[in-house]
């Protein structure tokens, strides 16, 4: 027992020995084997924290959104809605909400208009979320100027600017006053833009929503559960498409892997043989190449992760925020909340390290069986 | 169908995996037909160096089922929420037909390649080859099994339809649904504790008897494969609720999430360590009048034996805590 | 010790370009004794102690190992009585390029096992016998020639094999060189072991080290003599 220890040892001295003999080679090999983890981890990475990001969004959302809908459009709904669904058994309250979008054509953004429940801020003025603050280099006492659904000019003091790190969510808020919003926006008093239930059993759910849509037949009640399904759909899709790409990446590394490996050096061939003749037999060989493809994988593996760890929490995933979430010129540096998961890593293990394992083992296979005798020659 | 990548990444390689070994049983056939130990000819070379091709796959993938038994398991779990009605991994898998099957032939398959191991590993130890022929008869047998495998979970996958409304553990396991499952779940904790002690200490006897006088290899072998089950159901029904602390949740594969400290991977791995080595010790019993292995096969099996019982007392040892130090009490 | 029977050994069998390097090849060593191999380039020197060696098989015939007949083993076993029992002197050194002295000594004793201080211990032990302490740190490629075949012979003993093979073992020395490797050689037989030496150079067929000097022509026995 001892003895297979030292000589696993043995051989694994040998292989990182031998590696570092070739520093070009193993150089490039590892180099773009972390490249490929490094895309796929980041991918991963990515919609992993993007996912959790709109569990965290979605965990303080409404259990239950009633919105109006006429042929199929959204239209704001009559306030009064809200008391006869507030008596539906099982609804302990019904909110109205007021909320919506607007677009600045001049920094060509979006920004999330939101009427808060509780601690409105004054008429004529607004609390901005960091992203518009750093867009239209606003601070706070500054005057911003909208303009509103007739055309008229608005403009509102920045009262306050909301602190960073809430990340995703709040870099493209702005809170109002009822107000306010009403005059930018035209919505008639008495209309508000959706309703929000609570119902405490969640098994009701289903229930309570299938009595509004009874009785309201112009409404459209969603449950929050199928927005977050319909979220992950959405962010397993993408990362799906990112991994298929990331995946034809693997496949070309593997043809590269394949390559390397069955394309062994004359040195190396020479030196497999010299190693069966002073009596190394296949089977030690073939653990050569094992902890061969061991320490590359490993080292790729580390470094890849650590790597795609590093541009999807640090570094704002400089190189795929553009492609997953539509041009936003909003969120130039917001930070992931990071988060990384068992699930993924082994996805990222399953996705590169078996197909590279698999296509060495005939090549390492073929190496170790060279003839001991064709060094004698 | 969902483009999950942990999804994408068990198919690729599952499909990866079904070929190799497929590839591996065929050269295995050619070795049962062409085998002519007496010959000093260039094609019996071949065939012996073809040999080390087929232990090398199936080493790997030996390696990458077991990583591939508790990746299936946590991506069921990870991707449940997209399920009406699914909590863990057992909603996932009971959205379709294929779901339970193939994590049973996951788990079968990764008996199958660890013991095909043992046998080579035995037939090594024989300067003849002594079981060149029943070793790749049986790969020939078992790569189906592989292949079906790979099968099952493409349908799996591919019948994976987010509209389907599935049910979780509480409602697979609850007693209103009479089938096997509920049959395990509901059978009365204590004595079901008693029956896994009583198995392992069988165990532990026929495990001694073999150490001690080399006999009774069958009835260790056997004793295994009957523990695993009995294992299993003592898991599902006794360990679960201590370790969840919920009388009725039964849930096997949520002791694999990080909220119980992984404590599932442990477990799992003793138990199915000592499964395969137990197992190998009935399997080489045939083959101890072997000439060439007369020698060399007691002390293999002995450390089988060894090795499955230290693995064996982990896992019945990691049973026990939970239900030591458990706010939850059955009795 | 060593009895070769009717040995035969055909390359690329059953093909066009099948090629007959040995026919009927018999004779036997005993412990202790030298033999040289003598012959032509082409003779089936090289081939011969290939198969002797325990390196490649025999087509036809049988080979005997104190009694035991090792021909038909499976190549683990072969291989294992390979690096207990022979130690190989390649005509080329065979040395490892980007290797130090002392690790290209030590490499047919890792799929041992053996502890890697105790190995290391007796790998520079094994240096020293040939005045190469100095040179155990140094990359093989910077040796000269000597002292690369000094490496070589070192190499060969370390796992204390009973039987030295060497192979055209003075073709790239000049006459100093190789005489020293045959006043090595003389030490190892006086050690006890036994030589095989496969040359077409007089230095070591004539020597008088030869107990016993087997000529081959075309792959056949042409003649054996012994020395008394
Ligand atoms: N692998 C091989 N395939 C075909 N012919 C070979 C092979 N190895 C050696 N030979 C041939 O066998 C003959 C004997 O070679 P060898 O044993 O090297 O002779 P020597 O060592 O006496 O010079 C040579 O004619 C050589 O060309
Ligand atoms: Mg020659």
């Amino acid at each position: 027992m001892a003895r297979g220890l030292d000589r696993q040892r043995h051989i694994l001295d040998f292989t990182l020995a031998a590696l570092l003999r070739r520093k070009g080679k193993t150089g490039a090999l590892v180099a773009v084997y972390t490249l490929v983890v490094f895309l796929l981890a980041s991918a991963l990475f990515f919609g992993h924290a993007l996912r959790r990001e709109a569990e965290l969004v979605l965990k303080d959302a409404p259990e239950i959104t009633v919105q109006r809908s006429l042929t199929g459009r959204y239209a704001p709904i009559p306030k009064e809605y809200a008391g006869a669904i507030g008596e539906i058994r099982g609804v302990s309250s019904a909110r109205p909400r007021l909320w919506g979008y607007y677009y600045d054509a001049n920094s060509r953004a979006n920004y999330t208009l939101v009427v808060p429940a509780e601690n409105q801020p004054d008429p004529g003025t607004i609390v901005i979320g960091s992203g518009i603050a750093t867009l239209r280099d606003a601070n706070p006492g500054d005057q911003i100027g909208f303009t509103g659904y007739d055309g008229a000019a608005q403009s509102y003091r920045v009262a306050r600017v909301l602190p960073e790190g809430a990340g995703l969510v709040s870099a493209d808020l702005i809170l109002i006053s009822e107000r306010d919003y009403r005059a930018l926006s035209g919505i008639p008093d008495g209309e508000a833009t959706d309703l929000v239930l609570t119902v405490h059993n969640a098994k009701e759910f289903a229930t309570v929503a299938e009595k509004i849509r009874q009785r309201f037949p112009d409404t459209r009640p969603i449950v929050r559960d199928e927005i977050l399904r319909t979220y992950d759909a959405l962010f397993n899709w993408r990362g799906g498409v990112v991994a298929v790409l990331s995946g034809m990446a693997g496949l070309a590394f593997v043809i590269f892997a394949w390559d390397k490996a069955t394309g062994l050096s004359a040195e190396e061939r020479k030196e497999i043989g010299v190693l069966k003749a002073v009596g190394w037999e296949t089977s030690d060989i073939l653990a050569m190449k094992f902890w061969e493809g061991i320490a590359v994988s490993f080292t790729a593996f580390l470094l890849g992760v650590t790597l795609g760890y590093l541009h999807v929490f640090w570094g704002g995933s400089f190189l795929f925020a553009p492609v997953l979430k539509g041009w936003s010129t909003l969120y130039p540096n917001f930070r992931l909340i990071p988060a990384v998961d068992f699930g993924e890593l082994g996805a990222i293990l399953f996705l590169v390290v078996v197909p590279y394992s698999v296509s060495t083992i005939v090549p390492s296979w073929r190496a170790a069986t060279i003839d001991p005798d064709a060094v004698l020659r | 169908m969902i483009l999950h990548p942990a999804l994408l990444a068990l198919e690729i390689s599952a499909l990866l995996c079904a070929t190799m070994v497929v590839y591996a049983a065929c050269f295995g056939m050619g070795i049962v037909r062409y085998w002519n130990l007496a010959s000093g000819s260039e094609t019996q070379l071949v065939l012996e160096r073809q040999t080390y091709l087929v232990s090398t796959v199936l080493s790997y993938f030996l390696a990458f089922q077991l990583v591939s038994l508790f990746l299936f398991i946590r991506t069921a779990d990870s991707i449940c929420h997209l399920f009406v009605g699914a909590m863990c991994a057992v909603g996932t898998l009971t959205v379709n037909a294929f779901g339970y099957p193939t994590l049973a032939l996951k788990l079968v398959n990764f008996l199958l390649a660890g013991l095909w191991l043992i046998l080579n590993h035995a037939d090594s130890r024989g300067y003849d080859y002594p079981l060149i022929r029943v070793k790749y008869l049986l790969l020939a047998l078992v790569a189906p099994f592989f292949a079906l495998e790979a099968g099952l979970q493409t349908l799996f996958f591919l019948n994976l339809d987010p509209d389907i409304i599935t049910s979780c553990c509480g409602a697979l396991f609850s007693p209103a649904s009479r089938n096997l499952a509920t049959e395990v779940v509901n059978a009365p904790p204590l004595p079901m504790l008693g029956i896994l002690y009583g198995s392992g200490v069988l165990l532990l006897l026929a495990g001694g008897a073999f150490l001690r006088r080399g006999i009774g290899g069958y009835l260790f072998g056997g004793a295994n494969l009957v523990h695993l089950a009995v294992a299993l159901a003592a898991v599902v029904s006794v360990v679960s609720p201590y370790l969840y602390e919920l009388p009725s949740h039964h849930c096997p594969f949520c002791i694999l999430d990080p909220e119980y400290y992984f404590f599932g991977y442990p477990l799992y791995l003793s138990l199915l360590i000592a499964a395969v080595t137990g197992m190998g010790v009935g399997l080489l019993q045939p083959f101890r009048k072997v000439a060439s292995l007369a020698e060399t096969l007691p002390a293999l099996q002995r450390r089988l034996v060894r090795i499955s019982l230290g693995a064996q007392a982990v896992f019945l040892i990691l049973c026990t805590l939970p239900v030591l130090f458990s706010a939850l009490s059955l009795r | 010790m060593i009895s070769a029977r009717n040995i035969g050994k055909v390359f690329n069998q059953g093909r066009p370009n099948a090629f007959t390097a040995l026919k009927e090849v018999s004779f036997d060593l005993q412990r202790r004794e030298t033999t040289i191999l003598k012959g032509p380039s082409g003779s089936g020197k090289t081939t011969l102690l290939g198969i002797v060696g325990c390196m490649a098989r025999p087509t036809t015939g049988r080979i005997f190992l104190e009694e035991r007949e090792i021909t038909s083993l499976p190549e683990r076993f072969l291989t294992d009585i390979r690096r207990r029992s022979f130690g190989f002197i390649f005509q080329q050194f065979n040395l490892i390029r980007g290797m130090t002295a002392l690790e290209n000594v030590m490499i047919p004793a890792y799929p041992l096992g053996e502890r890697h201080a105790e190995l290391k211990r007796r790998a520079l032990a094994t240096l020293d016998l040939f005045d190469l302490a100095a040179k155990a740190e140094a990359k093989v490629e910077w040796l000269s020639g000597g002292e690369a075949q000094r490496v070589a012979i070192a190499r060969a003993l370390i796992n204390d094999p009973s039987v030295i093979i060497a192979d055209e073992p003075t073709a790239h020395l000049d006459l100093r060189l190789s005489e020293e490797f045959m006043a090595i050689m003389r030490r190892l037989k006086a050690d006890g072991k036994t030589l095989i030496l496969a040359s077409h150079d007089p230095i070591v067929y004539d020597s008088d080290l030869a107990d016993r000097v087997v000529e081959l022509r075309d792959g056949a026995v042409a003649g054996s003599a012994e020395r008394a």
